[in-house]
């Protein structure tokens, strides 16, 4: 006869990813279910939307994921903009770009450490969190703030790049790839790394289409799926990249997708910086804030975040304040249609890091 | 990536990691070591308390509530009494504010910044609310931006006639908003509520902006008639303090309230359809001697009140100066007839050619009237006393002006002086444009002005100026007329004009001086003088005229309430102080004098 206890991992444990918790049913140290329980976090954000003017929501949607805050403002402006008709600039679409893609490149310096800890490999957290900050250094000097940045707004960005800022960004650029080198040897060369991950938490391709995965999951399946090929936002249809697939399906193939997608975005950015326009203006312009009524309608607009299809699906009644802003965060299915099947069977000691190569973002389905 | 160099894991790469042994640290040591502040940073707040007016819009766009409006005086003193400005500045409670900037955007007049200073420390959590000045001493950071401001600074432009095609006619010059332009010229007001303070009659601008850009004229013409009962005209020929007021003239265009308030009265073919309260019947009557605007108005809300009113006017129209003097280009005769038609429709009497001291006297109007109301306003020119003034081709403007509005009058000299730089002026000199067209199609033909006043402080407004010099008038500011010229046919062949010295003496006061030595000739074989008008209070028995009270300035003597030193009679209009000469105080004052007859009728039994 086997006994079977509970474990709660979280809120504050250091092996979650955020603030929300983990109901484990353990035998011994192998996981017989898991149940994801958040509330932790619940600040309303979706209701207290609907009470706010248009513009007044940019102060609000930052605060959905912290380490990619951008994402959100791209998302909301771009649902904006589709029910409004509107069309911004060609050097504001490549500034929102390139915001986007260091934002990218901060999330998952972000999760780089994460991960590493969560495998007892302090010393890479101390490098990418270090390095993470003169990303946001780059942050503030473009629009004043490091973490929540409220630059992208609808019809555009908030102001134009400081004179220089793009010779820095490319500076960045070059310093990452150096960096890259030692972050390489250090884990993702590390046959500690390489142990503790390969076949562990092994996702199919058909599950991973099935469970309604996006971003780096799907694509560790084998499935080349990304919003910005697919349905291109911003200045991504004049770039070009690839979308990087492994087909392992595993927690490594997982890591080492994101560590693709970092050196992918490295190269947009270097990419969009050549060939964004000199000048021009950055912002189309939108109406008084206090009497800015969007037509009536319903849109949904997606983006492309670092743990995948990140979107906004906004209802208009024709008023100065949006009737339903949703949002959809990829962390959702990933937690509760994924991790809760994932992580059965599998080890106590495994459980932290299968969550964080999952890159689960708890605000993003608690909010 | 080649995904082969990372399938098999290595023991001794990350060996590597040593050389950081020797490496320089990330970290600052601070404060040591400071990391440069960007030059956008989003710090605290800064306010210019001396610059900012107080309107409460960065209050209304934050998202967090952290702003409240207080009284600073206790840390930093303000001018309380600034005409277009609240006796407010924003408090600041850190404890919510999201660093958006919002605010910044938002600010009109520019006054709040953010700074480059984050770190406030503090173990009290209530001292983390407080309100920024510059004092603080914190450095400048985010600020405002002129090219990307979601505040919308550019006004929407009104169409007008083009000079050559409206100086041959009465047609009115200014077209009017059209929907569109309408909307989003509504748009752009911010609902601060500035302007109301600059509004002698107090209009609720605000709301009736909201009204318009929500598409209800009617409900915004309820709140016009609140407190103007012509607000179609107002929005002809108001002098616009309102605009003056705007917040948006700090940064770029005011709203357009004048055009926006004539488009929301143009929509409404009557008024008859919007729903005005009227109270009881309370079996007062009131007799108001003069159909002006503040006669109109001092009767229409008196209706409102329940009193029965009847108003006596010795001309053939109702609506003073409105009907005899503005001319049609700038105010039709239709749009006059809608607003009295509207008046009298809500039960107001009016009785015209019926002249006070004439058909009816002074006397009866006291004994049949429970209280009257005196708003004969300046109807009459004033002279200055001028060598040859008295000759029959010299003429006082508001009666040129009248000759041609109302009796029709067409013909008129090739060459004309008009003397005066007022708006009245203008109006004349305009006119006389129009005249000579029609007459003689412009050939050979002349008009000037001459004021004592120079271009700096011409009393006329900057459109009407501007309006009269694309028309082709000739001005001669700053000087002074002397004498009348006649030819040996006693006919007229100019002015005799003197160079002025100053127009204002030391103590501010209208006291010109002339260059005695400097005179030049005008050519011309008409002249008008437009120096202003005078009243003529002769209807008023000798021995109540001597108990009726005049202020320094000889304008009737009234208390807070329109009331005069005689009990039971009332004045308004540009008989009283609180005039500016225009219309829209001469309706605020009419309204007031309403409110005061109706509380002095229900405080007698």
């Amino acid at each position: 006869m086997s006994r079977t206890y509970e474990l709660f991992i979280g809120p504050n444990h250091p092996g979650i990813p955020g603030n929300f918790s983990v109901k484990l049913e353990l035998e011994g140290d192998t996981v017989v279910s898991a149940k994801g329980d958040p509330g932790y976090l619940h600040r309303a954000f979706e209701k207290s939307m609907e009470n706010r003017y248009y513009i007044q929501n940019l102060a609000l949607i930052p605060r959905i994921c912290v380490p990619e805050p951008d994402i959100n403002e791209a998302a909301y402006a771009m649902a904006v903009e589709d029910l409004m008709g509107v069309e911004i600039p060609e050097r504001a679409k490549y500034l929102r770009t390139i915001v986007l893609e260091m934002a990218r490149i901060a999330a998952y310096l972000f999760w780089m450490g994460g991960f590493a800890a969560t495998l007892g490999l302090y010393t890479l957290s101390q490098w990418t969190v270090g390095d993470r900050d003169y990303a946001l250094d780059l942050f503030a000097e473009l629009c004043g703030v490091r973490v929540y940045h409220m630059y992208i707004w609808p019809g555009g960005v908030r102001r134009d790049a400081p004179p220089g800022w793009e010779d820095e960004v490319l500076a960045y650029v070059r310093y990452l790839r150096d960096k890259l080198i030692d972050y390489d040897n250090i884990f993702f060369k590390n046959v500690m790394f390489k142990q503790r991950t390969r076949g562990v938490a092994v996702i199919t391709k058909e599950q991973a289409i099935e469970w309604c995965a996006t971003g780096p999951i799907l694509k560790a399946t084998g499935v080349a799926q990304d919003v910005r090929k697919d349905d291109p936002y911003a200045a991504y249809e004049y770039i070009d990249f690839e979308i990087p697939t492994l087909t392992d399906g595993d927690s490594w193939a997982r890591a080492m997708i994101r560590r693709w997608e970092f050196e992918n975005s490295l190269n947009i950015i270097e990419q969009a910086i050549k060939k964004m326009p000199k000048k021009g203006p950055v912002w189309t312009k939108m109406p008084n804030p206090l009497k800015w009524r969007v037509p009536k309608g319903e849109a949904y607009a997606k983006v492309e975040s670092a743990r995948g299809e990140h979107g906004f699906y906004m209802v208009s009644d024709g008023t100065e304040r949006p009737y339903r802003v949703a949002v959809r965060g990829s962390s959702h299915t990933h937690m509760f249609t994924i991790a809760e099947r994932l992580l059965v069977g599998q080890r106590l000691a495994d459980v932290s890091h299968i969550l964080v190569s999952l890159d689960i973002c708890p605000p993003e389905f608690d909010r | 990536m080649n995904i082969k160099e990372y399938e098999n894991g290595s023991f001794l790469k990350p060996l590597a990691s040593i050389k950081y042994l020797f490496k320089k640290p990330h970290t600052l040591r601070y404060p040591y070591e400071e990391k440069p502040v960007p030059d956008r940073f989003r710090g605290l707040h800064i306010n210019d308390v001396d610059k900012c007016i107080g309107c409460g819009n960065c209050r209304d766009i934050c998202p967090c509530a952290a702003i409240t409006m207080v009284d600073p005086s206790d840390i930093h003193p303000i001018d309380k009494n600034k005409v277009g400005a609240n006796p407010v500045r924003p408090k600041i409670d850190y404890g919510r504010c999201s660093f958006c900037a919002l605010c910044v955007e938002m600010c009109p007049t520019g006054s709040l910044k953010m700074s480059k200073d984050l770190i406030y420390v503090s173990p009290d959590a209530d001292s983390f609310n407080w309100v920024p000045l510059v004092e603080q001493g914190r450095e400048e950071g985010y600020t405002q931006s002129d090219e990307i401001t979601p505040l919308m600074l550019e006004a929407e432009k009104m169409e007008e006639l083009e000079p050559d095609v409206r100086k041959k006619t009465f047609e009115e010059i200014v077209k009017g908003f059209t929907r569109e332009q309408a909307l989003k010229e509504a748009m752009r007001c911010l609902g601060c509520g500035i302007c109301m303070q600059g509004c002698p009659a107090h209009m609720k601008i605000p709301e009736y902006i909201q009204a318009i850009f929500d598409e209800d004229n009617k409900r915004s013409v309820k709140y016009m008639l609140e407190d103007n009962v012509l607000p179609g005209i107002c929005g002809r020929i108001c002098t616009h303090r309102c605009q003056d007021a705007c917040v948006y003239n700090y940064r770029g265009e005011p709203v357009l309230i004048m055009w926006l308030k004539r488009y929301a009265t143009d929509q409404l073919e009557s008024y008859k359809d919007v729903e005005i309260e009227k109270m009881p019947p309370t079996g007062k009557k009131v007799a108001i001697i003069g159909g002006g605007p503040s006669g109109l108005s001092c009767a229409y809300h008196l209706t409102t009140m329940g009193h029965s009113v009847t108003i006596f006017e010795k001309g053939q129209r109702a609506g003073g100066a409105l009907a005899n003097g503005i001319p049609m280009y700038r105010l039709p005769i239709y749009e006059l007839d809608k607003e009295i038609k509207h008046i009298e429709d809500m039960g107001v009497e009016i009785r015209l050619n019926t002249e006070v001291g004439k058909d009816v006297s002074f006397e009866e109007l006291l004994e049949n009237y429970d209280a009257v109301y005196i708003g004969v306003g300046l109807s009459f020119g004033r002279y200055i006393k001028l060598k040859g003034e008295e000759h029959p081709d010299v003429i006082q403007a508001i009666k040129f002006l009248r000759q041609v509005k109302v009796e029709g009058r067409r013909e008129i000299a090739r060459r004309v002086i008009v003397i005066g730089g007022g708006n009245v002026a203008m109006d004349v000199a305009r006119t006389v444009v129009r005249l000579q067209q029609m007459a003689y199609g412009g050939e050979g033909t002349m008009v000037q002005t001459v004021s004592l006043e120079d271009w700096d402080i011409m009393p006329a407004s900057k459109e009407e100026i501007d309006g009269a010099l694309e028309e082709g008038v000739i001005f001669n500011p700053g000087w002074g007329p002397n004498q009348v010229l006649l030819d040996e046919n006693g006919k007229i062949r100019g002015l005799e004009v003197k160079k002025v010295k100053y127009v204002f003496d030391e103590n501010h006061r209208f006291n010109p001086a002339f260059y005695e030595d400097q005179k030049k000739v005008l050519e011309g074989d008409y002249i008008v003088e437009a120096v202003g008008q005078m009243y003529d209070l002769s209807f008023i028995p000798k021995e109540l005229l001597d108990k009726l009270e005049f202020t320094p300035r000889r304008k009737i003597k009234v208390d807070e309430y329109g009331e005069t030193t005689i009990p039971g009679v009332f004045a308004g209009g540009d008989l009283v102080e609180t005039s500016r000469g225009d219309a829209i105080s001469a309706i605020a004052n009419g309204h007031r004098a309403a409110i005061g007859i109706d509380r002095y009728l229900r405080s007698k039994k």
